[in-house]
């Protein structure tokens, strides 16, 4: 597949542009500019017909364009002085017609066939609700086999450090920049190869096993869509979508996606990763992700502050960063640094519901973060930044919150 | 052919600010558009050049990711909006009545009102982008895409959502009364003799475009009617909490948006079939296929919006119909491409500058028409769908598309508007340099679509880093290409060059040449008799 | 042709046209209803009715198994628990069957709820009969209060052959301030 004529020509383009790139990416098991066969049968049939139609329209193509340079060619001024002068023929025109007729059919024959198939979501052996956030996915294991009660549920956001992310070439001017302005520094760190694409709780799903997605969203519309599989669809707010996919045994590994339906301001920064593993690797990681759900909160108290602290600054710039900045300056959400709400006394309370059970823009993490991480993160942004209250949070705190 | 010794029983053309305020002349007010078009073009083109300054290199550089996406919305609003919608309006306004051999249009106060909304429609929208800019991004602009599906811009929208669909309503009455304007003119002002099917296509393809305008511009209207009142009166079109659908703001929107595209075409396939025949010197080919090729891409157009959302997840047969009937338009679509070329075929072809925008665009047309029918079938849509292999196909289309075509009748007319021919040389250096840079913008996109690179994405995964930097530098470069025509526009306003005959294409056909080259303020006073 | 006469056969053109346009924009509202009996034929949007079925199944299909699973989902600004008590059960066509929903308000304040079903495949949603459901009217719920909400369904026998599995979700909003809205 990957040696069409097509492919080829456009390979030697590519290496044609590259020469002379400073930063060429070496993602080699990744096809660079045609679309990719991916792993399933599914996403192998949609390559297959995208090669079909490829070829088709490359030859009406062709032959549109030659007709065009002979023409121009062999009836320009120099070479035919005198036109002639047909501006009809009855014929031809019933031909150009018919024909195309033609072709569309033969294209729409192979078409149906494979959306008929890609329909079929009965008899999954998987199911997994996929709930778009703003800006993060939301995984949770419906049925799996005969279990129907697996009750495992869980956030991916983007593992791509910031500082990655946010390089500003720019300070002051005319352009607003956010998060990125107290960033500013002499040296970036490198890129990792899977940028924008590592998220750090990975899907997982088993080979060889048929897993049906119910596909939904919470706030906007996003679009669920992991290339290898072969195609997308929508979540939509208020309504469930399914869509489905079998990875063949053999071909575990990890796939990526991005979301693919403009969702506001992190649209670009919401990745899928999905992690394909046997189906007795797959049994396992369930059942400890079960009893992981099961168990008992983990309440045993910081040793010190900076043992929360620590703990809180990793969770606040996975999670709290995007909205509220690197340095707690504020973007979309509050600013903590040296704001009345992160120092002042009174509002400690408030601040812990706050993460809870969300206000207005602000999501209830109360779902997502352990009592231990909410109390973490809660001291962080009250003692970062030179906030510096010395409140130290303890888990129990958090479990009794009303 | 009578009109130069009319001229003087008419008062002349009032002088400085007011001859253009109150204009209620075609050819001022055609002029007005044209300048109006290219404004927004190069603004919108600015807004480009913003977000392809961003895209140069993977990472956040220049600017946030939320004052990204206000840029991708604003540069497409004003693009369809400010730049090819009153583009073809006022090639419309300037050579309709001189094709029909119509003294003016025929609601000239309305067509003066038709124009002069269209700035301040775009003042109210554009001034929510300098307080966005100047601002360091608040309050901010509107950032939900050109396409501003709900909830995003309902429930989700900023503050700004408000002028937006205040300049929305401006541009929509805008369009409305232009489109009348054209249709009344076409069908009580036309010279004796001048039967429907004796129209140069220009005007054919105009009268269908204005009745697509007057069928849908109101539904839009009506979207962002009912986005308003979700915003603001508690009703709930497009929101599940209150028992709406979001599913529906998108059928309502493609209902208009896919009318829309054939708006921005299909003026265009009626100047290409002006230009070619002139300088192939030989009558266009099948020229009543090409009026019911038109009209039947028009009637289509209303039957195929859905294909636009085959993700949303419709049932298999709503789907097939929408694959099916979208593929179907490729048929008419197809007999304009051929006869263009039945046209060229053993003609006796000289390249002047129109000739080379034409052909380009028969070309570059043809791609993206090619792309569409790919994007058509829908399984494969599923993988297409909004990847930069959309952006592709509908920039083809719409740049290489429309754009060159404006291009093509702007070097073919400006004789006739200005008096002197444009400058070659310049002419010359704006094609070849618009020509490769434009390919080098657009082509590459294919790629990072297929690759699997989603449009509207403020930064991108490694692998697409190599061809973003190429699409970037192809940007900038067809950007200050479009410098070199600005150039041309200034030299023929001020009448510095070679002085242009009535008949300035040697074997161009039309009641247009009839007249002298600058067109009189007046023309036709007393209707022409075509034979 | 004189002027005067011209002049009327514009006005008269022009009038039909804006006739014309200002239909299309009661067109435009006129897609509100028409798209929902679309949804209803055709099953576009995978929307159950949303009043409840006063007849009752004409008789049950005992040779045939249907699955039919029920997830939850809150929209957002919602926080209190959001469940069915049953996942999924096994019925077959034309059986009454009864499924309990549990939802709860942790905050300090009442709030009014609408749970909005949608069914998946789409297709299925016209053979979904509820004689009684919470999703049919606003649920209030006062502070701290958890409330057990009843619906009772029958799938119609007509279900075609080829749906095997059915998935039935509601989605719960928080609606108190639209509520405030439209009442002030």
């Amino acid at each position: 597949m990957q040696s069409t004529l097509f492919h080829r020509a456009a390979v030697g383009l590519t290496s044609l542009m590259i020469s002379g790139m400073a930063v060429a990416s070496d993602w080699t098991e990744r096809s660079d500019l045609n679309l990719r066969p991916g792993v399933t049968e599914s996403s192998q049939e949609v390559y297959d017909l995208h090669t079909t139609i490829l070829w088709i329209v490359t030859i009406i193509g062709l032959l549109v364009f030659g007709l065009i340079l002979i023409s121009m060619i062999r009836h320009r001024r120099s070479k035919n002085p005198t036109p002639s002068t047909f501006h009809e023929n009855v014929f031809l025109e019933v031909l150009w017609t018919v024909v195309p007729f033609v072709i569309l059919i033969a294209m729409a024959v192979p078409a149906t066939r494979v959306l008929i198939e890609l329909d079929d979501t009965s008899k999954a052996e998987l199911t997994v609700k996929v709930t778009g956030h703003r800006w993060k996915w939301e995984y949770t294991y419906l049925t799996y086999e005969d279990d129907n009660n697996i009750g495992v549920s869980y956030m991916s956001n983007l593992a791509t450090p910031i500082e990655q992310i946010n390089n500003p070439v720019l300070e002051g001017g005319l352009f607003p920049y956010g998060t990125a302005k107290d960033a500013v520094g002499s040296d970036f760190p490198e890129k990792d190869k899977n940028y924008n694409l590592n998220a750090d709780n990975p899907l997982v799903l088993p080979s060889g096993q048929k897993v049906r997605f119910l596909i939904t969203s919470s706030d906007v519309i996003h679009s669920f869509w992991i290339p290898d599989f072969g195609g997308k669809k929508d979540a939509i707010p208020g309504f469930v979508n399914e869509t489905w996919t079998i990875v063949p045994e053999g071909k575990e590994g990890t796939y990526y996606g991005q979301c693919a339906e403009l969702c506001g301001k992190n649209h670009a920064f919401m990745p899928i990763e999905a992690k394909v593993v046997s189906q007795d690797e797959f049994k396992t990681w369930l059942a400890a992700k079960k009893e992981e759900a099961a168990a008992a909160p983990d309440l045993t108290p910081f040793a010190d502050l900076d043992e929360a602290m620590e703990l809180g600054e990793q969770i606040y710039a996975g999670t709290c960063a995007v909205c509220h900045g690197n340095n707690g300056q504020g973007g979309v959400g509050v600013a903590f640094a040296g704001s009345d709400f992160a120092t002042n006394e009174e509002h400690l309370d408030e601040h812990i519901d706050v993460l809870i059970n969300g206000r207005a823009a602000m999501p209830a993490f109360g779902a997502q973060l352990s009592p231990r991480e909410i109390a973490a993160v809660v001291t962080y942004e009250r003692n970062a930044w030179g906030n510096d209250t010395g409140d130290l949070i303890q888990p129990q705190d958090v479990q009794d919150h009303e | 052919m009578s009109t130069a010794a009319h001229d003087d029983h008419h008062h002349h053309a009032p002088k400085g600010l007011k001859r253009w305020l109150f204009s209620t002349n075609h050819k001022d007010i055609g002029t007005l558009y044209l300048w109006f078009s290219f404004a927004m073009f190069m603004t919108g083109g600015l807004l480009a050049m913003v977000i392809r300054t961003e895209l140069l290199e993977p990472g956040m550089q220049f600017v946030d990711p939320e004052f990204f996406n206000q840029m991708t919305t604003v540069h497409g609003l004003a693009m369809v909006f400010g730049a090819v919608m009153p583009g073809f309006v006022g090639l419309a306004n300037w050579m309709i009545p001189l094709m029909i051999g119509a003294p003016d249009m025929a609601l000239p106060r309305m067509n003066n009102w038709s124009f002069w909304i269209l700035p301040f429609a775009f003042l109210i929208l554009l001034s929510s982008v300098f307080m966005s800019a100047f601002g360091a991004g608040h309050p901010a602009a509107p950032n939900f895409g050109w396409t501003f599906y709900a909830p995003l811009s309902t429930e989700y929208g900023p503050p700004s959502t408000d002028l937006f669909i205040l300049s929305v309503h401006m541009m929509g009455i805008s369009s409305i009364m232009g489109a009348i304007n054209v249709i009344v003119t076409v069908f009580n002002l036309r010279a004796p003799g001048m039967t429907l099917m004796k129209m140069p296509l220009f005007v054919w393809t105009w009268l269908i475009t204005a009745f697509l305008l007057i069928a849908v511009m109101p539904v839009l209207a009506g979207a962002v009617t009912m986005m308003l009142t979700d915003r603001h009166f508690g009703t709930s079109f497009f929101s599940a909490a209150g028992g709406g659908d979001p599913v529906l703001f998108q059928h309502i929107f493609w209902f208009f948006g896919h009318p829309e595209v054939y708006i921005m075409i299909l003026p265009a396939f009626g100047i290409i079939s002006a230009i070619i025949p002139t300088f192939a010197r030989k009558p266009l080919f099948g020229y009543a296929s090409m009026v019911y090729a038109t009209a039947s891409i028009a009637l289509l157009s209303f039957v195929v919006w859905a294909h636009h959302m085959f993700t949303v997840g419709m049932p298999l047969a709503g789907t097939l119909f929408f694959m099916y009937m979208t593929m179907l338009i490729s048929v008419p679509t197809g007999v304009k491409v051929f006869n263009w070329v039945a046209t060229m075929w053993r003609g006796s072809m000289t390249f002047e500058l129109p000739m080379k925008w034409a052909i380009a665009f028969v070309i570059l047309f043809t791609c993206g028409g090619l792309s569409g029918l790919m994007l058509a079938i829908t399984p494969v849509d599923f993988q297409y769908h909004d990847t930069y292999f959309v952006v592709a196909h509908f920039h083809y289309v719409l740049v290489s598309g429309a754009v060159f075509s404006m291009f093509a009748a702007a070097y073919y007319w400006l004789p006739k508007w200005s008096g002197v021919m444009p400058n070659k040389l310049l002419g010359e250096l704006h094609f070849w340099s618009s020509l490769i840079s434009v390919n080098l913008l657009f082509f590459p996109m294919h790629f990072v679509g297929l690759a699997g690179m989603p449009r509207r994405y403020a930064d991108y995964a490694l692998q697409f880093a190599d061809y973003n930097f190429w699409i970037s530098i192809g940007g900038f470069w067809f950007g200050l290409s479009q410098l070199l025509f600005l150039a041309v526009c200034i030299l023929c306003a001020m009448k510095k060059g070679e002085k242009a005959p009535a008949r300035s294409w040697e074997s161009a056909e039309g009641l247009e040449w009839e007249v002298p080259s600058p067109a009189p303020f007046h023309t036709y006073d007393t209707p022409p008799v075509v034979k | 042709m004189s002027e005067q006469n011209l002049h009327q056969r514009n006005q008269r053109t022009l009038r039909k046209l804006l006739i014309w346009a200002v239909a299309m924009f009661g067109f435009a509202f006129a897609m509100v209803p028409f798209y929902d009996v679309i949804c209803d034929i055709t099953g576009l949007n995978g929307k159950t009715s949303t009043t409840a079925s006063t007849e009752g199944p004409s008789r049950v299909v005992e040779d045939r198994t249907v699955t039919v699973e029920f997830i939850t989902q809150r929209g957002e600004g919602v926080n209190g628990d959001f469940t069915a008590a049953t996942r999924r059960v096994k019925v077959h066509p034309g059986e009454i069957t009864l499924v309990n929903f549990f939802v709860s308000n942790p905050k300090s304040s009442d709030i009014i709820t609408q749970s909005i079903p949608s069914v998946s495949p789409g297709e299925a949603a016209r053979y979904l009969h509820k004689t009684q459901c919470f999703c049919f009217d606003q649920q209030s719920l006062a502070a701290g209060e958890r409330k057990k909400m009843p619906m009772i369904f029958y799938l119609d026998p007509e279900l075609p052959r080829h749906i095997n599995t059915l998935t039935l979700s509601y989605t719960i909003f928080d609606v108190t301030d639209r509520v405030a809205a439209t009442n002030n």
